[in-house]
């Protein structure tokens, strides 16, 4: 990718999280104003509702989805301020593959989280 | 001009927070900045967390009962703020950088209108709206259970 | 009707690079009079109290780009810049920062020059003898003018580099001055070189280090708005990149008018000496 598209597709991604980031926050901190993603009433941290929505076939590639943007666009920011420092050319290599490895392995954890809980939910009805 | 000794005079990481009597949308720059990075560490510390779904409901309690605490909730709350200002200024800049908000070229007569002033009424909108955000959002975190 | 003289403190950064190791501060007292530029306050200490200090200048009315410097913290020009304008009491005054300093409150703006011709600040078309041995006019309405208009006006004093954050850590980003032109000349409808500076604008430490904090347009003292200029620079990369950008119609070239009668008194112009 060159800067062109690496930019491009960083304020991309922050349109994509003004959505997914809006949703998110809607449902975990004006749950008891708004209540909405929250089919069990109530907090939106209580098992019951991490559950249920974690049966919710679409739950998986929501959050794999959100952490792919919110990543690209997080990292690429940090790689933008860490450039800006004036650092020599050796050392902004050194950084891109760093904040690279770290992303890649991020999603890794993030993604098998997120689709194995939805496999487990969905393969024993609920969790105990 | 190379026998010349001079003396370097780059502000460094001074110039991003000071450096002079700015307008405000300089520490706007300066907050998005600090914001941006105050949700990335959160945002890489609430990966971990969250991945503990994945050992059940009794580890998934244990976690969430370890950042219960009211140093972890104001800092929840306080990337709560981040997040409400880092998105409606990234908006901004967004409709900024891509040429929407800083008006055409035009023909400079003093005294100078520029693109700050072009996009002066955004960066109040992001102020007030940011501003209502987070004061539903500390409603929510501190006054209701 | 003459206003009384106000005393005015100057704080001055002084610094010479034959005796100093560091820049210091030094005091001056002055009577300043209503309409006093900055300038002018400098003169009058250089001639009445210290012949020591130093700094450039040159067209004293705001057309040349030398005088600038950091006016009680904000980059301008000191010839257009009126004391009493800043202020009542006590005047800074230091050289215009994120450059190096040659003497006293005088920047050495070589990096700037340097970058600007990085970026290429001139036509760049593919019929050069045409732009060698003109047979006619480039056509331009005077709308494809006001495009550009603009950002024409620089005069490359260095304020505003010497305002952008991001060049007070960064020595290797192209700055607003460099950007803004690259703009005034990608935007203008006879040139044909923006595929030629593409590269040197995408780069890493290239115009997406420009995050909009502004200052480079609020202190530029010709109203040349660099921060537009990137912004629009950045709009058109975007749109080429999504393949949206309209290509620019080939610049006609008007030849003279066969028609005209050439008067019987007019002699002919010399010829061409280069």
């Amino acid at each position: 990718m060159n800067g062109l598209s690496k930019w491009t597709w960083h304020m991309m991604a922050g349109l994509g999280l003004v959505a997914f980031l809006s949703i998110h926050m809607i449902t975990m901190h004006l749950d008891l104003i708004l209540g909405w993603f929250n089919p069990a009433g109530g907090e939106s941290l209580d098992w019951a509702n991490v559950t249920a929505r974690g049966k919710q076939a679409i739950m998986p590639f929501f959050y794999v989805a959100f952490l792919g943007l919110a990543l690209y666009h997080g990292l690429y920011g940090l790689r933008t301020i860490i450039f800006e420092l004036g650092i020599p050319k050796r050392m902004a290599r050194l950084t891109t593959i760093l904040i690279l490895i770290a992303g890649i392995g991020l999603f890794g954890l993030g993604s098998f989280a997120a689709f194995h809980f939805a496999s487990v939910a969905a393969s024993t009805g609920a969790i105990q | 001009m190379n026998d010349i000794k001079q003396q370097g005079n780059r502000l460094g990481i001074i110039g991003w927070l000071t450096g002079g009597r700015w307008g405000f949308e300089r520490y706007m720059y300066s907050l998005h900045r600090i914001t941006g990075l105050g949700i990335l560490s959160y945002f890489l510390l609430h990966i971990f967390v969250t991945s503990s779904r994945l050992f059940g409901a009794r580890t998934w309690e244990l976690v969430m009962g370890a950042v219960a605490n009211p140093v972890f909730k104001l800092g929840e709350f306080a990337v709560f703020a981040a997040f409400a200002f880092h998105m409606l200024n990234g908006l901004r800049l967004i409709l900024i950088e891509f040429g929407f908000a800083v008006g055409k070229a035009e023909e400079p007569v003093y005294p100078y209108r520029s693109s700050v002033n072009t996009q002066r009424p955004l960066s109040v909108i992001v102020i007030i709206l940011a501003a209502v955000i987070v004061c539903v959002g500390g409603y929510r975190f501190f006054f209701m259970h | 009707m003459t206003e009384k003289a106000t005393q005015i403190r100057f704080h001055i950064r002084r610094f010479n690079p034959e005796t100093d190791t560091a820049p210091s501060w030094q005091e001056y007292q002055l009577d300043v009079d209503p309409g006093m530029t900055v300038l002018d306050g400098l003169h009058q200490l250089k001639h009445t109290q210290d012949m020591t200090l130093v700094w450039r200048y040159s067209c004293r009315m705001g057309v040349c780009g030398s005088c600038g410097m950091l006016i009680n913290g904000r980059p301008g020009l000191a010839c257009n810049t009126q004391i009493l304008h800043v202020t009542r009491t006590a005047l800074t005054l230091a050289p215009l920062p994120n450059f190096p300093i040659i003497r006293d409150l005088v920047p050495d703006l070589t990096e700037q020059f340097l970058k600007h011709r990085e970026l290429k600040p001139y036509m760049i078309r593919p019929d050069t003898s045409e732009m060698q041995h003109p047979t006619g006019e480039y056509y331009q309405t005077p709308d494809d003018l006001l495009d550009y208009l603009q950002f024409t006006y620089c005069i490359k004093c260095g304020c505003c580099m010497a305002a952008c954050p991001t060049l007070a850590t960064d020595p290797e980003y192209a700055g607003p001055q460099p950007l803004a032109q690259a703009y005034r000349y990608s935007r203008d409808s006879r040139d044909m070189g923006y595929a030629d500076r593409k590269p040197s604008l995408t780069a890493d430490h290239g115009i997406f280090s420009c995050h909009y904090g502004s200052e480079c347009s609020s202190v530029c003292p010709k109203g040349v708005d660099p921060a537009r200029a990137i912004q629009l620079m950045k709009r058109q990369l975007v749109l080429d990149y999504f393949k949206l950008l309209r290509k620019k119609p080939p610049c006609k070239t008007l030849g003279p008018n066969e028609h005209a009668e050439r008067k019987a008194n007019i002699p002919a112009a010399p010829p061409y000496t280069v």
